[in-house]
């Protein structure tokens, strides 16, 4: 009698690249439900846009290396990349955008570095960042919380604005789109006014931004959701937070008229987003526990340095590029302790 | 105008430091130890395949940049990368004028035939060979680098190369299996 | 000290949890396997030198005779006959190893009757520490928990660093594997007696018996035992089941808060270990002066029909022990020797049972098949997490597949103890510990081709300066010769000259004849 002779452990591993890719997206419903709560079913679209795309820009990338296609586009990780990618997204962005996004994320940032497993840039963040720097004014033209609660966008009008740019009888663009909270604390504090006074918008919700912080809130919940299933560590998160609260309520402290408080930075913006989801992306991470801990700090540090002096409102994408860039340094010097040594 | 001059000024001594660095970093002394580099990455089986008469010859030669360093199949592609890194210099694939790499071999006599004629004996780089004249000889294993120079002198052929008694030290594990996935991955 | 031992109980860190699997074979009470008809003992099957032969094909042999003799020195131990009858061969054989390289093998064809060669029993209590250690060696016991060192030389620490706490390794974390539970089920009083007489032989100060919390009733049987037998200062710790708690440097972390040092041995920070079943054997060995000729094995697994402890002799076939416990279910698609997650696959059955088999386990088609493709590291660090050894797994895997051993040596590859945590826990299905072992089998052989290239070298440098030498020698010989030839030119022409003077002076007295 035969018996087949491969290597140990005889027993296979329990989980899948694609399990952990699902829950990931799981992961992403509560933020999702709260984005289509306050922005409208836009993000629908931008979702079903940028996934398409990335599926598609993946099989015909595995194509044309030569790669298997079942075996790749199972996995999940295509999706997860536009999911993340549309999240960043105002919900009406032009469908154009999901396309140019994620040709850059998944052809380039992706398949061009070497496919799965081999990207230095985290692909999702390459699609956003090239879109964000060649269409500037998409940050400014988000649709307000507040103006959607007295001019309500169905899922027809939604799909009409988003494939054709036509909008609903009697509606203006000025009417529904508006400045990200962020950019507007960054314009109107260069114009030397008050935050307390800025505040007062009605853009701003409690502690965020007006919408802004419940979708944060469900970004969150996933977020521990993907602890509990051990797909991040505590690593990134904490160290991401952590420096952002303890950076910033100093400062808030010193001068609470031009400092926003620790909440309102956290969430605000990409944040939590980053926190749980983008800057914990395995393959463009750093490998080691404390090199996580650091990556996590240097992406809150550059995100506050953007949002304090930099030219964009919000600076998840750019810092988590950059970090990306340190990873091999990180690595290098973060290596851990082996057992048994000193 | 003082631009010019800065820059000017600042070339001046940069490259006068550049060039004051390359002169001691490239001592004349170290030409031996250069020889010594290489040939610790030459596999040592003295076969001359290269075209010259060992392995240090052809060290030197490569040192004195007088030979190129693919021409050393035993060391295979690996052996070739492994100079290339030490020189600095881009690998390139083995001259085939030189032969085609093989696995390692070691020679074996066949005793029945073998008359003690001693000019194997004397080909042997190593002395892996024992044997007196009239009396037949044998190979000892351990010390055989498998160079293949004992084969053709014999004048009644009948020394053969075969693959050498597999040994756990040297047993690689599931190295063929292993290295399809590597190959896979390099293109998935 | 005592006290605190096993209050407090410490972590390490990674391991993974896995099912249990061991009440599969725990069932039945252990049987003896039986002698099978013919017997194929390798004459390696322990770290070191093989043993040489000491019999000759056509020998009879008894039982517990003297097969292998083993060098005193050297790391090697002794094999003996595990039953009586007739050697019918002697020669290399096919055993249970990873590389599938043959091994000088004895083979007996087993018969009824003949005598036992037992060695004398000793009386453990009373005897010295050296003829414990001396009996050890003669009955050729090795750990018999899977690294198969000689036992004799483990016993007998140098003077310079001694055993403070001796931890007899009863946390048999594999699932599936209960040789080891077997014995301290079915034989608590030999496991108690064994440990103590080892802690004789090693002089340790004190001893302790480390047992797995799944184990039930294992840990009562053990301190009823204890009591019955009057050893309270033997303690007996149970340490919470978690993969690979077994590990001699993972259990020694648990128990005592130490590391190890990597490269160094458990001896560094006073402390020794030692598996169950060997002290068992090594009290038999005293006790009763069986030299190690049979042990536990665990046949089991879904692909087993009939799962169960046996006790086997050295050289049964595993095919033989197979049949014991009722064959193979139809479903059957890998049998391992050991546990599933490092055993060793068997390519087929027409292998011995050795010193280091455990377990024989069937696995079935659904168990072994994977759960997806092998997809690439995606750097997820599961692997990091679980590493007992905390290595990090993904970067020795890079640097492996692009081939920078450097690098790979450089992560503390060989601090792995490929217990396949890292595989266990891959998304990705990577079997990570494959290619851990290529890359120490090509480190390791690359150290030997180098060494081997410098010894060609030294040789070859011997050989141009002997030929040079012997140019030399032979120059200066012809040299030599052409002096004195020319020396014997001058002499002869000397000689010459006279004969002509003579003759000149002897024509010049008479007309001589032509002749001269």
């Amino acid at each position: 009698m035969r018996f087949e002779t491969a290597g140990g452990p005889h027993i296979p591993a329990p989980i899948t690249v694609h399990q952990v890719m699902r829950d990931v997206l799981l992961a992403l419903v509560p933020g999702i439900l709260a984005h289509l709560w306050f922005f409208g079913p836009g993000i629908l679209f931008q979702l079903a846009l940028a996934i398409g795309a990335a599926l598609g820009f993946e099989a015909l990338m595995l194509k044309l290396r030569g790669a298997r296609l079942d075996l790749h586009l199972h996995d999940l990780t295509a999706p997860v990349t536009g999911a993340l990618y549309a999240l960043c997204l105002p919900p009406l962005m032009p469908w154009w955008a999901a396309i140019i996004g994620m040709f850059f994320a998944i052809v380039i940032a992706k398949h061009l570095y070497g496919g799965l497993g081999n990207n230095l840039f985290n692909p999702a963040m390459v699609g956003f960042v090239v879109v964000i720097v060649a269409f500037p004014n998409i940050s400014t033209t988000w649709v307000p919380a507040q103006s959607l609660a007295e001019n309500p966008l169905n899922l027809i009008d939604s799909f009409k604005v988003i494939f054709f740019g036509t909008l609903p009888d009697g509606l203006t663009w000025d009417a529904i789109t508006g400045a990200t909270p962020l950019d507007l604390i960054r314009t109107r504090i260069s114009e030397g006014i008050m935050l307390t006074e800025i505040r007062t918008d009605e853009i701003f919700g409690k502690y965020g931004g007006k919408g802004f912080e419940w979708v944060s809130i469900g970004y969150l919940v996933g977020g521990l959701y993907l602890l509990y299933r051990k797909v991040i560590t505590w690593h990134v998160p904490v160290a991401m937070l952590g420096t952002v609260a303890v950076l910033t309520l100093p400062a808030y402290a010193m001068d609470p008229y031009n400092n926003p408080f620790p909440l309102q930075h956290i969430l605000t913006g990409g944040m939590v987003l980053g926190a749980f989801f983008i800057a914990t992306d395995p393959v463009s991470g750093s490998t080691t526990p404390r090199g996580r801990l650091i990556f996590g700090l240097g992406v809150a540090i550059l995100t506050l340095s953007i949002r304090r002096w930099g030219a964009y409102p919000d600076g998840v994408a750019f810092s988590v590029l950059l970090m990306n860039c340190a990873v091999p340094l990180i690595d290098r010097y973060t290596k851990p302790r082996v057992f048994g040594r000193e | 105008m003082s631009g010019i001059l800065a820059f000017g000024v600042l070339a001046l001594v940069l490259g006068l430091v550049l060039g004051l660095l390359a002169q001691r970093l490239r001592g004349g002394d170290e030409d031996q130890e250069v020889v010594d580099q290489i040939d610790q990455l030459l596999p040592q089986t003295q076969c001359g395949q290269c075209g010259y008469p060992g392995c240090r010859p052809y060290a030197e030669a490569i040192a004195a940049g007088e030979a190129d360093i693919n021409r050393c199949p035993p060391g295979g592609e690996a052996g070739v990368r492994a100079l290339a890194d030490l020189l600095a210099v881009e690998p390139k694939p083995l001259d085939p004028d030189c032969g085609e790499p093989a696995p390692p071999m070691v020679a074996v006599i066949d005793e029945t035939i073998c008359i003690g004629c001693r000019l194997c004996i004397q080909a042997c780089p190593v002395d892996a060979i024992l044997g007196a004249p009239k009396r037949m000889h044998t190979v000892i294993e351990a010390e055989c680098t498998g160079c293949e120079l004992c084969v053709e002198p014999c004048p009644v052929d009948c020394i053969s190369m075969v693959e050498p008694t597999p040994n756990p030290q040297t047993w690689r594990y599931r190295k063929d299996r292993l290295k399809v996935r590597v190959e896979n991955r390099t293109t998935a | 000290m005592d006290a605190q031992l096993g209050e407090r109980l410490w972590r390490f860190h990674g391991g993974v949890r896995l099912p249990h699997e061991k009440p599969m074979s725990l069932a039945a009470d252990p049987e003896f396997a039986g002698v099978p008809p013919v017997l194929v003992v390798p004459l390696r099957q322990h770290r070191g030198d093989a043993a040489e032969p000491v019999v000759r094909v056509g020998e009879t042999v008894n039982r517990g005779q003297l097969i292998g003799e083993a060098h005193p020195g050297r790391i090697t131990a002794r094999v003996h006959a595990p039953a009586t009858g007739v050697v019918t061969a002697i020669e290399r054989r096919e055993v249970i190893h990873p590389s599938g390289l043959p091994e000088l093998c004895v083979e007996i064809e087993t018969r009824a009757g003949g005598t036992d060669e037992d060695l004398p029993p000793l009386d453990w209590q009373t005897c010295d520490r050296q003829a414990l250690i001396d009996r050890i060696w003669e009955a050729g016991i090795v750990g018999l928990g899977g690294a198969v060192f000689p036992t004799h030389i483990k016993v007998d620490p140098p003077p310079e660093t001694p055993v403070d706490l001796l931890i007899v390794n009863g946390a048999e974390c594999e699932p599936y594997i209960a040789a080891d539970e077997t014995l301290m089920r079915h034989r608590p009083k030999d496991v108690i007696r064994g440990a103590l007489m080892v802690a004789r032989a090693t002089g340790a100060a004190r001893t302790v018996v480390a047992v797995e919390d799944q184990m039930g009733a294992v840990e009562h049987i053990l301190r009823k035992t204890e009591r019955d037998l009057g050893a309270e200062d033997l303690q007996i710790v149970k340490v919470p089941t978690i993969y690979p708690e077994g590990g001699e440097r993972q259990l020694i972390r648990v128990l005592t808060g130490k590391e190890v040092p990597s490269g160094g041995l458990p001896l560094d920070v006073g402390l020794l270990s030692i598996n169950v079943g060997t002290a068992v054997a090594a009290y038999h060995a005293v006790e009763h002066g069986r030299p190690l000729i049979s042990r536990m094995v665990t046949v089991t697994g879904r692909g087993i029909r009939q799962p169960g402890n046996f006790e086997a002799l050295i050289g049964t076939p595993v095919s033989y022990l197979i049949e014991r416990a009722g064959g193979y279910d139809d479903d059957i698609r890998k049998l391992v020797m050991g546990g599933p997650m490092m055993g060793v696959p068997l390519p087929h059955d027409d292998l011995p049972i050795m010193k280091a088999t455990n377990a024989l386990l069937g696995l079935v088609d659904y168990e072994v098949t994977r759960k997806a493709p092998e997809l690439p590291c995606i750097r997820c660090m599961a692997c990091e997490r679980v590493c007992p050894a905390q290595l990090l797994p993904q970067q020795l895997l890079w640097y492996t597949q692009q081939g920078d051993f450097e690098q790979v040596e450089a992560h503390a590859l060989f601090d792995c103890i490929e217990c396949g945590c890292c595989a266990f826990a891959c998304p990705s299905q990577i079997p990570l510990v494959d290619y851990y072992r290529y890359a120490k089998s090509e480190i390791r052989a690359r150290a030997v081709e180098r060494a081997r290239a410098a010894h060609a070298r030294h040789r070859h440098e011997v050989r141009e300066e002997r030929l040079e030498r012997e140019q030399e020698r032979r120059a200066r010989r012809l040299q030599k010769k052409r002096e004195k030839l020319r020396d014997r030119k001058a002499k002869q022409a000397e000689i010459q000259a006279a004969i002509q003077r003579s003759k000149a002076r002897r024509k010049s007295g008479e007309e001589s004849d032509d002749a001269l």
